[in-house]
């Protein structure tokens, strides 16, 4: 036990020397968490958009008043024919377009039908369609007002938002961010500092030494789980002071889950530094392998339920994916472990897979 | 000039021989934009619901049916009172409940109107909106079908100028999202295999000791960062004709315009990639170091590029920020190329950009690089 505890004194002693390592260690993540959780939104904004109102009146201007008052759309202006259209686009002053027919009003008395044509620049799909559902909303919304109720069946829809519902992109972003910086710190830090012994070739002198291999990997690993989780705790609290998300459910279950998480992370590190002959294969290992996957397949920025079937199969494979749903629901959704204990447990599960593999493969090197 | 040759001979030999490594940058780019293609979309494929129907009558049944029946929407549970919804919306069972309240059919009968609540989990944000869209266009529709059915209801009524609304999006005609992301993720993996591979290289030869025994040769600084670049330069290319070819076969990604053009500009965008690796290699110290600081400018690059969040809803710094980001100037030129048959002039602004870019990283690099070790 001495032995193990000198061993992690000596790897503390080492990245306590290296200040320049150890500030980015500590800092990386509070930066790129408060960049990104500023910068980075799903949401779209002041979205340009040009009227096409041939004959204005008091329903158009309704409208038009709708769409002003809405800090998502920015009226670029209310043009009387639809003609021109194309060139704006093509120049980008406008986001979208919509063509309102002559005579609202009197159609709408009449009971004639109501052709509204609204055009988007879907050249990126993904913001054109959230466009497309915000005017499309606005304008539907309108028309129940605007048309006579009078004998009309109406089923109006009442929602209610759950758990975030201003809707607000930081309290969805900053807890995936939580988890995909912690993800890839984490696993890039233990493949870096075990590889680096092999490359020096001190990893032979360690091995050669009483102390057996699996506290060899502990004792480096060690130092990085209160580091971490110094990182983690940092991140949290810019994420409640600056960004104010909330913290519905328990402080306690939240931080003992980073903590779980944190070494399923590292030991995901291990199986990688194992397998890593040098620093290079290690690193793009951890940062080129899981980078990508960890950004598209946890559901941190597209929608879990937005994958077809057999990718959702295989991102039950990636770890963020459940820690990440373990931190939204601690942080918005207050769930606790009554809800939690399935992604805990898939979490403990891996853990206890990846140390399993990881102390086979050293034994197997020793041998 | 031989000089150069025969150093960028020593690189290709180092990489050659590390069979992980070479497998490594060829096979992680082309497994995952194969896999990884298929996820980047807001469409959601399906949305659960959970139905509460309190009233339990025809036309409250009409309804459910109508929401069974559509393709946005399974209905997972059904309850006869909204006591389990809170549990179903925790541990995610259901995105969306929808509650037909009591006295529904005897609203609509008495006073043609009448409230269906839908509790939303809007933990993400873009998708709510999507299903409330969607959810209230099936309950307008219904309206519009119920109307001259029950008591009170004249066909003439009901079918009081009904809204026409047709949407049309233009500019991406073959209506389909990987067209749009699969370039884009290409330019991400080739980037982030560019960066990290440059940006190691240098402290990997200073860690080693290695580095002191170039500097005693007699060679130039620019000699030296030239030789760095080129193999990597020549790998990458190699990389992305490899994933371009894959999105031609394999995803069926229009090239409407010019190729040569998409080149042109992949040629000056991998300068600047590269020799941005390449200067964070000569200021850090250990390939730790190198690697943090790589995995923070590359998360920057593709957080901030536009490629799965749209750059115009960031707040004005932002996207100052992002006007200086390589990514989105080259993404935007692919897009542009490939998908609308862009020509030189459209895209002649972002690649004097990227060329400027160039330069500047490049002399950063030459200047930054020192052949004494203090």
């Amino acid at each position: 036990m001495s032995s193990f505890l000198g061993f992690v004194r000596k790897e503390v002693l080492h990245l306590l020397r290296d200040r320049q390592t150890l500030a980015i260690l500590l800092l990386l993540p509070l930066v790129q968490v408060l960049i990104f959780g500023f910068a980075v939104r799903t949401d779209v904004r002041k979205i340009p958009i040009l009227m096409v109102d041939p004959t204005p009146d008091i329903t158009t201007l309704a409208l038009r008043d709708r769409i002003t008052a809405s800090d998502r759309f920015e009226l670029v202006g209310v043009s009387a024919s639809g003609r021109d259209l194309d060139p704006q686009f093509r120049a980008g002053s406008i986001r979208q377009a919509l063509v309102l027919p002559t005579d609202v009003e009197r159609r709408l008395g009449r009971g004639d039908s109501l052709p509204v044509q609204l055009l988007t620049d879907g050249s990126d799909p993904n913001t054109g369609g959230i466009m497309q559902g915000y005017t499309t909303a606005v304008v539907e919304r309108w028309y129940t007002d605007a048309s006579p109720s009078t004998g009309r069946l109406r089923i109006i829809m009442a929602s209610r938002l759950r758990y975030n519902p201003t809707l607000e992109s930081s309290h969805l972003f900053v807890p995936g961010l939580v988890a995909f910086v912690l993800t890839i710190m984490s696993a890039m830090m233990t493949a870096i500092s075990i590889t680096r012994e092999k490359e020096t070739g001190t990893m032979e002198m360690l091995l050669v030494s009483p102390i057996r291999p699996t506290a060899i990997v502990a004792g480096k690993v060690t130092p990085y789980i209160v580091l971490a989780f110094v990182s983690v705790v940092l991140v949290l609290i810019a994420a409640r002071l600056v960004f104010q998300v909330p913290l519905r459910g328990s402080l306690a279950l939240l931080l003992a889950e980073c903590g779980l998480y944190i070494i399923t992370a590292l030991a995901l590190g291990i199986v990688i530094s194992i397998k890593a002959p040098t620093q290079r294969t290690a690193m793009i290992f951890a940062l080129a392998g899981l980078m990508m996957p960890t950004m598209l397949l946890s559901g941190f920025i597209f929608p879990l339920d937005s994958l077809p079937e057999w990718l959702r199969a295989i991102s039950y494979a990636v770890p963020a994916r459940w820690f990440l749903l373990v931190v939204r629901g601690i942080m918005i959704k207050g769930a606790g472990l009554a809800t939690l204990w399935q992604e805990t447990l898939v979490l403990v599960g891996m853990t206890l897979v990846l140390l399993a593999v990881g102390s086979r493969k050293l034994a197997i090197r020793l041998g | 000039m031989r000089t150069i040759f025969f150093l960028v001979r020593k690189e290709f030999l180092q990489i050659i021989r590390d069979h992980t490594t070479v497998a490594q940058i060829f096979m992680i780019p082309i497994v995952q934009l194969l896999v990884l293609s298929n996820a980047a979309t807001f469409d959601l494929k399906q949305t659960r619901v959970l139905v509460v129907d309190e009233d339990r009558t025809t036309v409250s049944a009409g309804l459910v049916r109508r929401l069974e029946g559509g393709r946005q929407f399974r209905v997972v549970r059904h309850l006869p009172t909204d006591h389990a919804v809170e549990a179903a919306l925790l541990d995610r069972e259901a995105t969306a409940v929808i509650h037909i309240p009591r006295r529904f059919e005897q609203d609509l009968v008495q006073s043609r109107r009448a409230t269906v609540q839908l509790v939303l989990n809007a933990e993400e944000g873009a998708a709510a909106g999507i299903v409330q869209s969607n959810v209230n266009a099936i309950l307008a529709d219904y309206a519009g079908e119920l109307g001259p059915t029950l008591p009170g209801g004249t066909p003439s009524q009901a079918r009081a100028a009904p809204l026409d609304l047709r949407t049309q999006r233009w500019f991406n005609p073959t209506r389909n999202y990987k067209h749009y992301m699969v370039p884009a993720l290409l330019v991400a993996l080739t980037t982030i295999i560019g960066l990290l591979l440059t940006a190691q290289n240098i402290t990997r030869e200073y860690e080693l000791g290695t580095l002191e025994q170039l500097n005693v040769t007699p060679m130039t600084k620019l000699q030296f960062i030239a030789a760095k670049l080129i193999p990597f330069w020549l790998i990458s290319l190699v990389i992305f004709t490899i994933g371009l070819i894959i999105g031609k076969l394999v995803f069926d990604i229009p090239m409407r315009g010019n190729l040569l053009l998409v080149y042109l500009a992949l040629m000056v965008y991998l300068i600047v990639v590269l020799g941005l690796g390449l200067w964070i290699s000569t200021i850090t110290r250990t390939q730790q170091q190198a690697m943090f600081v790589a995995f923070f400018v590359i998360l920057m690059f593709l957080l901030m590029g536009g490629l799965f969040t749209p750059v115009d809803s960031m707040p004005d710094w932002a996207r100052a920020v992002a006007q200086a980001n390589p990514v989105k100037h080259f993404v935007f030129i692919m897009r542009a190329v490939l998908v609308r048959g862009a020509g030189l002039e459209t895209i002649a602004p972002p690649l004097l950009g990227l060329a400027a870019g160039g330069v500047v990283v490049l002399t950063l690099a030459v200047r930054r690089y020192r052949k004494s070790t203090a």
